[in-house]
């Protein structure tokens, strides 16, 4: 047989991208780190692999962290993946089935149906063949017109916003909605010339188009169809559709611990090469829905990374909540790549914390840390510590007096040598306590003392210790029959994984209102973030006021939270409902059993310092 | 004769209608307080020369004689127009009138909003109306276990240049107000230690700079810088926490007693009493007149006047002066119908 030309342009655009990953992957992993290397080798022949080649199977192919989000979006995805994959796996089957000579090259099977009008050498399988691949092009062409639709109407897909694409992504994503409409037209030629296909195809060929002059097209289709598949693999490596090789790779570097560091690495080349830009965390961000900034959610900001560098606005405007980490169907660490980012431009002067002092607390069971926003919120402090007494908890107050921040703020702003000096500062005061157990009131602190600092004791939030508390009935509730709402703070639920000990702990005295919707790891922020300083107050104010309301149903006006921080943004941004701490709503429901135990605190002597 | 309804009971209310019945108005004012007088009447003593505040309300209250009448504990719940006149509701009756002038005053700023200061949280933080009080009361502040502080912090701008309470906007007088009350305490507690806490400070009426270095001269110490944050102390005192900013230094000091500074908001009710006449506050939330410069008492209703501290933070001086301008807008307005 002569060779066919109109192969070439899919065999050029073939060859050109599987040798493109093939270097790239080389490069990648050549790259990565010696400790990187070292983990991903030592796991290679273990459990992980398994289940990375499932894990690629379910998300490369069926798309089922989406369609678990948005089951039209999930069908959408998966019709067009698993539905182009069975196509090409049958294919091959089909034509490694038929009887044919030494050489089998790769168009062989793409283009069968060009090559091969009479199946029946298939004997028994021509009909079984025939029908599947009919089916899954329906399959791919049902997701094709969905995807075309949700391009022009993506509510009707469940998407408040699609992604804007730049220049390689509209080329590439233009030849894929070709690749398939003009391979069923292809295929329909040929159907309507030689009665192949089965009901999709030959029903086109012989009944729909047969009209046409179909001698004339059936050249031209095979190539068209052969040039759209040869654009768009060239294009592939440059676009969004990178994400296809670059997810398989990333779910196995993850399932073998590789993960992203306080830096950009290599790792974050592959992240970002692994970004589809599908664009369900522009819906996910509360910039978007409330204040309609969106045009600097991750999907974005991902994009300029790959290919240069995002400018300020788009660096800046985050709250750093983690919702769209929730929402991200590749699990890609957005948030810790935009404070990596940030590192390299930190926000406001380097400052002097010479005056930090370190101050001594006598020695208890319990260390109890305040935190930055917990003393601006004198009540939250006030009540747990009334909740600590009554429960004859030997603690200490080791904020009292020498609050140290976190390091928090500073990390979000790119200040990391200075949040150092404050974590070093904070780690020695709080390990010299020698405590059994840190409780702190403030979410962000906690998360802080968990992932950042090098501590000698387990770190508690109030809400799970005082749950213990109640859980060893050092404390009891008046259950008032009362409903609540429970607003999950970020640090507290995506940040920590808290969400049931709140809950605990309130059903001891309330009937707890769910919003399914917004609670959990799926909770709303409260827009009070400190990871974002370029909002006005009134745009925080419309967030936290937004966030209120999508979990007010009508029936309680009291909201307890777990963060002081979300509390005072709440409570500023809005009349409806009464805004209070879990502590503070505990202690209002406190059943007295005993006298009030002497208070363990010391008294401070503290001076005018100048 | 024509009818004038007042709102509003303060030095401003009384006066406008003092002088509108002398020019032969049957004037009524309606005052949702038990007594007229407004906030002047809670204050003991006023800036600059520390004369007695009821001294100047008796001299406005004196002209209440029958016109202008004046009615007590009456809210008004609503204002119509009905053709050229206006209907005023409340307690279940209305009122018809001419003419309507605005004076509802202002509400002080309620201080638990700024809940790092402690206000309805600890015992020894106190507001400034609440100090005017204890002088009322017995001539000096008191702590809550009715010990004489030694150690006083007063607070400037709680609830005024403070965009995260929503009160941009300066209040004007509570500068003046610290610095009198510190000379006051001084004076009643010599042995006090007086620090003011202060962002700018904002003498801008004759007599305020001469009461400022009295202040100085008697000891009064002024520190720039905000509020932090503040916690209890085991004897109840209050540790506040600030940066004292001349010398970029941050600072903490445990005191007797907290005195927090609270700025001028929008009198509750009133946006809502505008609104059905089409009237909307401006952006911090008063009542907005036509041109702060040509017309500061006029609105854009037609036959609605407003005064005094409802548009926006005042001095008596200014709210009295705003009250006879009003008065005399008033006249004209009626006199040309």
């Amino acid at each position: 047989m002569r060779y066919p030309t109109f192969t070439l342009p899919f065999t050029i655009g073939l060859s050109f991208v599987l040798l493109y990953i093939l270097v790239i992957w080389t490069i990648w992993i050549v790259r990565l780190s010696r400790r990187e290397q070292k983990i991903v080798w030592k796991r290679l022949f273990t459990l992980r692999t398994i289940k990375a080649i499932w894990e690629s199977f379910r998300e490369g192919l069926l798309h089922h962290n989406i369609y678990k989000k948005n089951a039209v979006l999930g069908f959408m995805h998966m019709g067009l993946a698993f539905g182009w994959f069975m196509l090409i796996v049958l294919g091959n089957f089909e034509a490694r089935l038929y009887p044919h000579g030494v050489i089998n090259p790769p168009y062989y099977p793409i283009f069968f149906e060009f090559f091969r009008h009479d199946l029946t050498p298939l004997h028994e399988y021509e009909e079984i063949f025939t029908f599947l691949m009919d089916f899954f092009l329906l399959l791919v062409m049902t997701s094709i017109g969905l995807a075309f639709f949700k391009r022009f109407r993506s509510r009707a897909l469940g998407m408040r916003r699609t992604t804007k694409h730049i220049l390689i992504d509209r080329v590439a994503i233009t030849a894929l909605w070709f690749i398939f409409p003009l391979r069923l037209f292809a295929e329909s030629v040929t159907a309507g010339l030689y009665n192949t296909g089965h009901f999709f195809t030959n029903f086109l060929g012989q009944w729909v188009i047969y009209n046409l002059p179909l001698d004339y097209l059936y050249y031209p289709a095979w190539w068209a169809y052969s040039i759209s598949l040869g654009v768009f693999f060239i294009a592939l490596p440059f676009s969004r559709y990178m994400h296809i090789p670059t997810e398989i790779l990333l779910i196995f570097l993850r399932k073998y611990g590789v993960k992203e560091k306080n830096n950009h690495s290599t790792f974050t080349t592959i992240e970002l090469n692994a970004c589809s830009r599908c664009g369900i965390c522009i819906d996910a961000c509360q910039l978007s829905t409330t204040l309609n900034i969106s045009d600097t959610q991750p999907a974005y900001f991902l994009r300029d990374l790959r290919y240069s560098k995002p400018n300020e606005r788009l660096r800046e405007t985050c709250m750093l909540c983690m919702r769209c980490l929730d929402a991200c169907p590749v699990g890609i660490e957005v948030t810790q790549i935009r404070k990596n980012e940030r590192n390299e431009f930190p926000l406001f002067g380097t400052s002097n914390y010479d005056y930090l002092s370190e101050h001594k607390y006598p020695k208890a069971k319990v260390a109890y840390f305040a935190g930055c926003m917990g003393h601006l919120t004198p009540s939250v402090i006030k009540s747990t510590l009334a909740l600590f007494d009554e429960a004859g908890v030997d603690y200490t107050f080791i904020d009292k007096d020498g609050s140290i921040c976190c390091g928090r703020p500073l990390q979000q702003n790119g200040q990391v040598d200075a949040a150092k000096q404050l974590i070093d500062k904070n780690n020695t005061i709080i390990n010299e306590t020698n405590a059994d157990v840190l409780v702190t009131s403030c979410p962000i602190c906690a998360s802080e003392f968990k992932h950042n600092y090098r501590l000698n004791m387990p770190v508690l939030h109030h809400s799970q210790f005082l749950n213990d508390l109640a859980k060893q009935h050092k404390l009891t509730f008046k259950n008032t029959g009362e409903k609540i709402i429970y607003h999950d703070p970020c640090e507290l639920s995506r940040g920590l994984g808290i969400t049931k000990e709140p809950r605990e702990l309130l059903k001891n005295s309330f009937i707890l209102e769910e919003n399914k919707k917004n609670t959990g790891e799926k909770s709303l922020c409260c827009g009070g973030s400190l990871g974002i300083t370029n909002t006005s107050l009134p745009q925080k104010m419309a967030i936290a006021s937004d966030a209120v309301f999508q979990l007010y149903d009508g029936k309680t006006n009291l909201l307890a939270t777990a963060c002081p921080m979300c509390k005072k943004t709440l409570a500023m941004a809005q009349e409806t409902v009464k805004v209070l701490d879990i502590a503070e709503v505990m202690l209002n429901n406190l059943e007295p059993k005993k006298k009030k135990v002497q208070s363990q605190k010391e008294p401070a002597e503290a001076e005018v310092l100048s | 004769m024509k009818e004038v309804a007042i709102i509003g009971g303060g030095v401003t209310g009384l006066e406008a209608a003092n002088k509108l019945a002398q020019l032969g108005y049957t004037v009524t004012i309606f005052e949702r307080e038990k007594t007229p007088g407004g906030h002047v009447a809670q204050w003991d003593r006023l800036f600059p020369n520390r004369r007695n505040s009821m001294e100047v309300v008796n001299e406005f209250k004196s002209h209440l004689n029958g016109n202008p009448a004046i009615f007590l504990s009456t809210a008004i719940d609503k204002i119509s127009r009905k053709g050229a006149r206006f209907t005023l509701e409340a307690k279940g009756k209305s009122f018809d009138a001419d003419a309507v002038l605005i004076a509802t005053g202002f509400e002080l700023f309620p201080a638990e909003k700024k809940e790092e200061y402690g206000y309805g949280i600890y015992d020894n933080v106190i507001t400034s109306a609440e100090l005017e009080a204890m002088f009322k009361e017995h001539g000096y502040p008191v702590t809550k276990s009715g010990k004489q502080p030694q150690r006083i912090a007063f607070i400037h701008c709680v609830g005024s240049r403070d965009e995260k309470v929503s009160r941009p906007y300066c209040s004007k007088v509570c500068c003046v107000t610290a610095v009198k009350q510190s000379i006051e305490v001084k004076e009643a507690i010599p042995s006090a230690e007086i620090y003011c806490l202060y962002m700018d400070l904002r003498m801008f009426g004759p007599g305020y700079e001469d009461l400022y270095k009295e202040a100085q001269q008697k000891g009064v110490n002024f520190l720039r810088g905000r509020l932090s944050e503040t916690s209890e102390l085991e004897d109840g005192r209050v540790l506040i926490k600030t940066e004292d900013t001349l010398s970029a230094k941050p600072l903490k000091m445990s005191v007797d007693l907290v005195v927090l500074m609270v700025g001028m908001s929008p009198a509750e009710g009133t946006s809502e009493l505008i609104a059905g006449l089409d009237l909307k506050p401006n952006k911090d939330g008063f009542v907005e007149i036509i041109d702060q410069h040509i017309n500061p008492v006029k609105t854009k209703a037609e036959g609605i006047f407003t005064a005094g501290a409802c548009t926006g933070p005042n001095n008596i001086t200014d709210s009295v002066n705003a009250a006879r301008s009003a008065a005399i807008e008033i006249h004209q307005y009626l006199s040309s119908k």
